[in-house]
């Protein structure tokens, strides 16, 4: 029933990322050095980190091309999934750190901690920090969500206070009574599930597991937005007090949506954090969140594919040019803002879809034969 | 002629008659000095203190540092400097022979020190006088007494004059039953009228006094300046909090007209106050460069100039890109947040990524003192202007032939149009205006920030924020949201710390917004839905 | 006033029903800011009937919508559907929830969905975020739709967005939306508006049908198409109820004359 949804974009967007799954591996692992065919490893993981943003695209697509809620504050949920990982990276480290401390990180026995803060334990079990990766961007998402979206608060507004929300956050990190590293975060990771992180297999593996989540993350999405849940959300988006009228609990929606969406973005950051190899709280600046934002426009919202397209294109275009002209990576970043808004609204997939779909012939304006020849009738 | 000449022998008389009577008084003092007796010369030393002699000074710290010779034969004393002998009488130099230095011990040592302190009481000099009070008033020393009260009897100056009565009342203190329980009554109202952390614990000191009176006067005594004191520290409160108010009204008043008003999410708000900080700066390196003398008018000129580029920047930024996305909020935020991307990318290129020095002219350095209260005038000055630009402001669309046009736009665009009103330009002027006026706020936020191409971004979300929280559309309610979040902010900072009082004030209006998701002062109506 | 209405004399305490009538109106007074939207209004609808709504401009036609379907909360007053349920403590979902219908004066239909999808929107059935992400409404057949769909003769548009759709459509979509609610009660603001002749005639044919197994409530301007509707008339003005009867006593009414030429 699923793959009776996927569109022809999708097929093509899946079949890559198979591509992806095993010809990376493969250039990274089977070939020379010297070759030209060989992909690096740290290019491995430059392209697991585009994918990660891919999926923090995708899943803010769901909320914005489909619920019309800008959320200005995803990044939050994607650091959050990243902290909840990094807290797990942090608790294999064990005795290996600089102070040897084999229950507490670094970070901690220089601030003098004498005991581990009740919100690490059970960080040392991958289970627990896997579940966490989902539940706490989950939660925060749906507290928030249930308290804005009841109250009815819309467009701007929601934006305004998902900013705000993920910059009182990036406050909160920055202390370091909060017990998750402060200014530097979480960092210095070794091992994963006993594999050590910088190994290059290690790479390969978490290169392809972050393809295989945005290939789920999308099959979920668009399970959701190709159901009557998806039809519904649509209708919130461009018309949400007449889905209201029409008897739907639009709240509810909305907080099902961006509770989905939220857990997406965190599962995001899940994956990211052990191809960078850090966490800190600068993940939660708003300026972050709307950089995502831009992913999504540029590869065209309401199209899922598009977002992740977007997200790894835009990406790209950053690396090369922050390496070849630093200053010149802000103005093309601002100009591709205003660029996108104005003259490619629907992004590069919508737009495309566009030029390619049949011109749809002029809708006639004549009264329907059946009504006409009734109310002569009558 | 001869009445003048009398006039002048009675004033010549007057002028050198008197210190050389006083002379005659030290005279006696120092001959006492001129001993090897030590109770003669702690005499001599306690003579001195009171004397009020320019010559007293000079003589004890020449004393304490066994400079002091005197030749035992005419009782004569001599000053040692260097290595030549100086005669105290003649001002001559002398040949040492004959000279015997004069002899200090410990406790001679300890009157010195407190004879130099009381002698500052009687010295010409204000300053020196109200610190030699203050000195004697915190060493609490009861051998200064006959000083203070001769100091006293002398002063005229009235600060100083307190100064020493509260000195002379904390010496009096300063020895349980040294004084009679009527004398240290009135020293206990003298220190509580003082009202300070230190009266407080002079009179926290009382609890053991004999008298009952004197204890009981004293825990009034303590309980009152505690009360004061906590009034106070509110008061102090309340002021940095407007004062903080004042910084939000600031930065966030050209978004009430932009965003309240109009409606239009700018996201580039934060670069608009930027570029007038930038202004600021520009115009105070020409002037430093060309016309020093006129750096005290730098803000003046800069202010206008700020206003300017701002509000060209804006109405440039309208035409160019806002204009085509009117009834599309969440595209404007989105282009606009890429628009100060690239404004501030242009200050960075063009000024570097450091801060920039912008200075203080005179009339914003300095503080004083309001009953106690600290204020800065840097402070003060910014307050007052934050409410002359509402001010300003407010008349403006009141008040003028423009304001009325831009009511008129933004309540009924069709309608406006219909009766003539060019609603495009009317648009562009009215987002040129709140582009200028933060602008302005920027002459005024580069004197408390760092003058930096990250300015802006620092004030985006807390503006957006007050103008939310006020409501939209309400320039009251903006100034109410400034100052009632300046103020939480600054109470909530001793419980929770700066940051931590930053996160909860967030908290509270995300939550806020929630309740009340039209702010503070909200319109109602059936306009409101749209 | 003429309209004040008698009921039939009920006993709360026996009877768990306030009214036999399905709409019972009493009282409400609506104030926008100062401005004085309703002042007092009383209606009653009884279960099947028809009822066109008339009255000028700013007489309150819309705000009484929207008190009724919990769009806006009246100061005072009550608004009870059904004998039992009191509409001014509910939300709109659970107003629709219960049975009323609306349709907007100006046709709000949802522009990037096709016609057929805003009918599943529509179609009655569980409303739940969970039910139509896993349930019944991804399984509707497509001859439920579709018969919906012939009765507003849109069925040649099914799989066309509802944006290119002529007004009129729009219109039309939005009738056949309410019949796909299924409602006991169906308010209807203005439905001819900027129709031709022979649309408005065709609309008024589809309503009277409508009304053989629904109460409607129509709010119209135009007199004609009022006239066809073949109902008792409530004319508003100023917020209350100013003459209620036929068509023809309440165009005969000097109070009506009076409030529409403006004498």
């Amino acid at each position: 029933m699923l793959l009776s949804r996927i569109d022809k974009p999708g097929w093509i967007f899946l079949g890559i990322l198979a591509l992806a799954c095993l010809v990376v591996p493969a250039l990274n692992l089977l070939t020379a050095p010297g070759s030209a065919f060989h992909v690096p490893t740290y290019a491995v993981s430059l392209m697991g980190k585009y994918l990660a943003y891919a999926i923090l695209a995708l899943s803010l697509d769901l909320v914005w091309g489909y619920c019309g809620i800008l959320s200005l504050g995803h990044g939050a949920f994607f650091a959050l999934g990243g902290y909840a990982m990094g807290m797990y990276l942090m608790r294999q480290i064990g005795p290996r750190g600089v102070y040897g401390n084999p229950i507490l990180p670094d970070f901690m026995v220089f601030l003098n901690y004498k005991s581990l803060p009740w919100y690490w334990h059970g960080f040392d079990l991958f289970p627990f920090a896997a579940v966490m990766v989902l539940l706490v961007p989950g939660i925060l998402a749906f507290v928030f969500g249930w308290l804005a979206f009841r109250s009815r608060v819309t467009g701007v507004y929601l934006s305004i206070i998902t900013q705000a929300m993920t910059f009182a956050l990036m406050l909160a990190f920055f202390r370091n009574d909060m017990g998750l590293g402060g200014n530097n975060g979480l960092t210095d990771f070794k091992d994963i599930l006993g594999f050590n992180v910088q190994a290059q297999g290690t790479r390969v593996v978490l290169f392809v597991l972050t393809a295989l989540a945005l290939g789920l993350a999308y099959l979920v999405a668009r399970f959701m937005t190709t159901s009557a849940f998806g039809k519904v959300l649509i209708a919130i988006r461009d018309a949400e007090s007449r889905t209201r009228f029409l008897g739907y609990r639009t709240a509810h929606f909305k907080v099902l949506a961006f509770t989905v969406s939220a857990m997406m973005a965190g599962v995001a950051g899940a994956l990211y954090v052990p191809q960078v190899g850090i966490i800190n709280p600068s993940e939660f600046a708003p300026a972050n969140s709307i950089e995502a934002v831009i992913w999504v426009a540029v590869g065209g919202r309401g199209t899922l594919v598009g977002a992740a397209l977007g997200a790894v294109l835009v990406n790209y275009a950053k690396t090369l040019l922050t390496g070849a002209m630093p200053d010149a990576w802000l103005f093309a970043l601002g100009a591709l803002f205003v660029v996108v808004t104005l003259f490619l609204p629907k992004g590069i997939l919508g737009t495309l879809a566009e030029r390619l779909g049949a011109r749809r012939p002029k809708v006639s304006t004549d009264i329907p034969p059946a009504l006409a020849e009734e109310g002569r009738g009558s | 002629m001869r009445r003048c000449l009398v006039l002048l022998l009675v004033a010549w008389y007057a002028v050198w008659a008197l210190p050389a009577a006083a002379q005659t008084g030290s005279d006696a003092a120092y001959a006492r000095l001129a001993s090897d007796s030590y109770a003669d010369i702690e005499a001599g030393i306690a003579a001195l203190a009171t004397s009020g002699d320019p010559k007293a000074g000079p003589v004890l710290r020449a004393l304490i540092d066994n400079r002091l010779f005197y030749r035992p034969d005419d009782k004569a004393l001599a000053v040692k400097d260097g290595a030549a002998l100086t005669d105290l009488r003649t001002g001559a130099a002398v040949s040492p022979d004959g000279f015997k230095p004069v002899r200090v011990n410990n406790r001679l040592r300890r009157a010195i020190d407190a004879s130099l302190g009381t002698l500052n009481l009687l010295a010409p000099d204000t300053a020196t006088r109200r610190s030699a009070a203050d000195a004697v008033f915190k060493a609490r020393d009861a051998a200064a007494l006959p000083a203070l009260d001769t100091a006293l009897a002398r002063e005229s100056d009235v600060g100083v004059k307190r100064s020493m009565q509260e000195a002379r009342a904390a010496a009096l203190l300063a020895k349980p039953g040294g004084a009679s329980e009527i004398d240290r009554l009135a020293a206990v109202d003298t220190i509580q009228a003082r009202g300070d952390s230190e009266a407080l614990a002079i009179l926290r000191g009382l609890a053991n006094d004999p008298a009952q009176s004197v204890r009981d006067a004293a825990a009034r005594g303590v309980s009152g300046i505690e009360t004061r004191q906590a009034l106070m520290a509110n008061v102090q409160n309340a002021w940095y909090g407007i004062s903080l108010g004042s910084v939000l009204l600031l930065a966030a008043i050209g978004l009430a007209i932009t965003f309240g008003v109009m409606g239009i999410i700018n996201m580039a708000h934060g670069e608009m106050v930027m570029l007038g900080a930038y202004t600021t700066y520009l115009v105070q390196e020409l002037i430093r460069q060309k016309a020093p003398g006129l750096f005290d008018w730098s803000l003046p000129i800069a202010i206008p100039l700020a206003f300017l580029t701002a509000g060209a920047v804006g109405i440039l930024i309208e035409r160019t890109v806002i204009r085509h996305l009117y009834g599309r909020p969440l595209e404007t935020l989105l282009a606009t947040w890429g628009i100060s991307l690239i404004l501030q990318q242009a200050v960075r290129s063009v000024f570097g990524p450091t801060n920039r020095e912008v200075g203080a002219p005179s009339y914003m350095s300095g503080a004083f003192d309001l009953f106690g209260l600290s204020i800065t005038w840097g402070r003060l000055w910014i307050v007052v202007f934050a409410l002359a630009v509402f001010v300003a402001l407010n008349l403006t669309l009141k008040a003028t032939s423009f304001g009325l046009k831009t009511r008129a736009v933004t309540q009924n665009r069709r309608m406006a149009a219909a009766m003539g009103i060019r609603t495009p330009w009317i648009d562009a002027f009215t987002f040129g205006l709140g582009s200028g006026i933060a602008g302005v706020a920027g002459v005024a936020l580069s004197q408390i920030d760092n003058v930096s191409p990250n300015l802006g971004q620092g004030y985006i979300i807390d503006s957006f924020l007050v103008v939310v929280f006020g409501g939209v559309g309400n320039l009251w309610g903006t100034l109410v949201a400034a100052l009632t979040l300046g103020v939480a902010n600054k109470f909530l900072e001793p419980y929770a710390g700066a940051v931590l009082g930053k996160i909860l004030l967030l908290v509270f209006i995300i939550l806020f917004i929630q309740k009340r998701p039209r702010g503070l002062f909200a319109l109602k109506g059936r306009a409101v839905e749209a | 006033m003429s309209a004040a209405i008698a009921l039939p004399p009920s006993d709360p305490v026996h009877e768990k029903r306030l009214t036999q009538a399905l709409l019972y109106v009493d009282d409400i007074k609506v104030t926008f800011d100062g401005y004085r939207a309703l002042r007092g209004l009383s209606l009653t609808l009884m279960p099947g009937e028809m009822r066109a709504i008339i009255g000028p401009n700013g007489a309150g036609k819309t705000t009484m919508m929207d008190c009724i379907t919990g769009k806006t909360r009246p100061d005072t007053g009550q608004v009870i559907y059904d004998g039992v349920h009191d509409l001014t403590r509910m939300d709109e979902a659970a107003i629709a929830e219960l049975g009323i219908g609306r349709k907007f004066q100006k046709p709000t239909v949802f522009e990037n969905q096709s016609v057929a999808d805003n009918i599943l929107l529509a179609l009655k059935g569980p409303r739940a975020a969970t039910a139509s992400l896993f349930g019944w409404r991804n399984r509707v057949g497509r001859a439920q739709i579709d018969a919906i769909l012939e009765t507003v003769g849109l069925i040649a548009h099914r799989a066309r967005p509802a944006a290119d759709l002529s007004h009129g459509q729009k219109q039309w979509l939005e009738i056949g939306m309410l019949l796909a609610q299924d409602p006991k009660l169906l308010l209807v603001d203005e439905p001819v508006a900027g129709m031709t002749d022979a649309e408005t005639e065709a609309t008024a044919t589809l309503l009277r049908r409508i009304a053989q197994d629904h109460a409607v409530i129509v709010v119209e301007h135009d007199m004609h198409f009022v006239r066809a509707l073949q109902c008792r008339v409530t004319c508003l003005h100023e917020g209350a109820v100013l003459a209620e009867g036929s068509i023809d006593s309440v165009s005969a009414d000097p109070r009506v004359v009076e409030v529409y030429l403006g004498r």
